[in-house]
């Protein structure tokens, strides 16, 4: 520690200059990292906005056109994303939900919950490609059914889960325990004082949770990739093997040459790709700053 | 905040709390009966509901450990039928026709060096955005700028792909004929794919995708840098940088690594923009250079998504990606070590 203070008690012009430098790498750390975002944001805006802007684009698919002829929208991929996004939903928020319940209400403190944290944490870190060749795996190399949109959706599940399942049990956790026991002083059986008292107090923090988890499923590639064809045409059924969505669409247009109509279009499903996600994403914070502010 | 849950207890519960104790109290009869019927009720809401919340933790559980248990078992007829060493060799023919030669040599190369380099980017900019905004700047302008590179993680990884393919990489040309020519002479930077679709590209791409993680992470521990070490260093002189080197970065440190990990694992299973911007490359062997094209695990199983049509084939592919798991369960497990480390 002497040598320290030594160092310290005499502030000269070397000292004072490396710190202005460090101030100034400091400074320019913060302006490369925006750099990427507002140069992804202006390019893809610009390329995209022609494509957006006609009618055409949200009220038709791509069924009977090529890369080569114009016309024709994003119908079937918006629909498509939305469509596995809802499923992937249904069947994720509810597993989510009870684990987090599971976590908080039943086993906090003990060696299972700490078991069942870490299984989440690892779940958060599994690559989706990964969960995409799982779910391959068990559905249509053990099973033997075919690819379809619902395996797509299962797959995603897997990504959905950990976003959810940690939103709803930090939210669990700052619901002060006076509120169990009002309930509980008022005969409330436990499982109701859950579902009365914990769930409505936290429900915006789990809304957070699952809209966040919504948007990052929604942007995911790989596990469509692998588990779903992609398709110009609108098709509805979730157990059909040929689905369009965003994702994918641009994909399957990334090298179509910049001269070709089809170019825009990919421009175009990358523009309403982030207004979807980025859209979910500020609707998440704003969901969160809204209840912040009633808290106060 | 106490209010409106309050009269949620209120509404809600009346009805349940009325049958119960003060109907018994107001007919005079045996409190104990009517206990054991309310005692009833709860148990078996209370049974099924906590089974429900079981069964959740179990499927979570059930689910890391299955993946890794089916992608091992489907793998293992391909490995046994393996020709070539699956660790060493760089070889990839699934072909029916052929025996079976498939090794991760390559694979393996390209995904540690793609992901390494992504994180010696990605790291300095992310503690130097997490000073900036917890050291330098007032609390509004801090969290303002949080939030801007927070939105980086919103962006979807096949945009970054394409921007990566279209826009990022034919801009940084001249750059890398500088570079390479500069330094060429090292094999690390020595002669690798004709385009702009090499490691380098998809490198900074994942550094920038792994930016918002690590820098939301260190924001975090270095806010909680304890008052009393800052203002003791401030106090004895320090300047702004001696006072973070002396208390904020020895506080933050682990955190700091932690989060370093949870950018790596990121970084080694993306799949789709690695896919999009690294050009696949024909020549058999490892080209060490980061001006090499290639595939990570990842991009290599996505690129041949629509080809499992041989059980052999799709074994080849899924002991990749069963790889790919060990190897991000492993830092991911290091990650949580390390950050539990910390909270003690």
């Amino acid at each position: 520690m002497s040598a320290t203070s030594t160092t310290l008690a005499a502030p000269g012009g070397g000292r004072r200059a490396k710190d202005a430098a460090i101030r100034g790498l400091v400074y320019l750390s913060a302006v490369v990292a925006v750099v990427p975002l507002v140069w992804i944001l202006v390019s893809i805006v610009s390329q995209g906005l022609p494509a957006i802007l006609s009618a055409a684009w949200w009220t038709q698919d791509l069924a009977g056109t090529t890369d080569r002829k114009a016309g024709g929208g994003a119908l079937h991929a918006i629909i498509g994303t939305l469509e596995i996004g809802l499923v992937t939903a249904i069947v994720a928020v509810p597993i989510a939900v009870m684990g987090a319940i599971f976590l908080i209400e039943y086993a906090r403190g003990t060696k299972w919950a700490r078991l069942v944290s870490f299984m989440v944490d690892i779940l958060s870190g599994i690559p989706s490609i990964v969960a995409a060749l799982f779910i391959y795996t068990l559905m249509i190399t053990l099973l033997g059914l075919g690819r379809s949109a619902i395996a797509a959706s299962f797959a995603l599940v897997l990504l959905m889960l950990p976003t959810v399942l940690r939103s709803t049990e930090e939210m669990l956790k700052l619901v002060p325990d006076s509120l169990r026991e009002a309930s509980y002083a008022l005969g409330v059986p436990k499982w109701r004082t859950v579902v009365d008292v914990v769930i409505p107090t936290a429900f915006s923090g789990i809304a957070t949770g699952v809209i966040l988890g919504l948007a990052r499923v929604m942007g995911e590639t790989a596990p469509l990739l692998i588990l779903v064809a992609y398709a110009r045409n609108l098709y509805l059924s979730p157990t059909t093997s040929n689905m369009g969505t965003l994702p994918t669409m641009i994909n399957s247009g990334r090298n179509v040459a910049e001269a070709l109509p089809g170019y825009e279009r990919v421009w175009g499903a990358a523009l309403t790709l982030i207004i979807l996600v980025m859209g979910l994403n500020l609707l998440a914070r704003a969901v969160a700053r809204a209840s912040r502010l009633k808290d106060r | 905040m106490a209010d409106e849950p309050g009269a949620n207890v209120a509404t809600t519960t009346d009805p349940e709390a009325a049958v119960g104790p003060s109907a018994s109290l107001s007919n005079g009869k045996p409190v104990s009966t009517s206990n054991l019927h309310f005692a009833n009720v709860k148990h078996g809401g209370d049974r099924s509901f906590r089974a429900g919340a079981i069964a959740a933790a179990v499927i979570v559980v059930l689910l890391v450990a299955f993946v890794g248990v089916f992608l091992a078992v489907i793998a293992t007829p391909s490995l046994r039928r393996d020709t070539v060493n699956f660790f060493t060799s760089t070889q990839w023919n699934v072909g029916a026709d052929a025996p079976l030669q498939f090794g991760i040599a390559g694979l393996l190369w390209t995904t540690a060096l793609t992901s390494v380099v992504a994180m010696l980017l990605a790291v300095p900019v992310a503690v130097g955005t997490a000073l900036l905004v917890t050291q330098y700047v007032p609390g509004r302008i801090g969290s303002l700028i949080g939030f801007v590179i927070d939105l980086l993680a919103a962006v979807p990884s096949i945009i970054f792909g394409l921007w990566g393919l279209k826009l990022l990489g034919p801009f940084l040309g001249p750059f890398y004929a500088w570079l390479q020519h500069v330094l060429g002479w090292i094999p690390l930077f020595s002669k690798g794919v004709e385009s702009t679709g090499n490691v380098l590209t998809a490198s900074i791409v994942l550094a920038i995708m792994i930016l918002p993680i690590v820098s939301a992470m260190s924001r975090d521990v270095f806010s909680q840098t304890p008052r009393d070490h800052i203002e003791a260093a401030l106090a004895l002189g320090a300047t702004k940088w001696e006072m973070i080197r002396t208390a904020v970065l020895p506080y933050g440190q682990s955190g700091v690594i932690a989060a370093s990990m949870l950018g790596l694992g990121r970084a080694l299973g993306e799949t789709i923009a690695v896919m999009i911007i690294l050009s696949q490359t024909n020549t058999p062997g490892i080209n060490i250079s980061i001006f090499a094209g290639g595939e990570t695990f990842a991009s290599k199983i996505a690129n041949n998504a629509q080809e499992f049509d041989s059980p052999a084939k799709t074994g080849a592919y899924i002991a990749a990606g069963l790889v790919l798991f060990v190897v991000t369960f492993a830092v991911n497990a290091i990650a949580r070590v390390v950050a539990d480390r910390r909270v003690r």
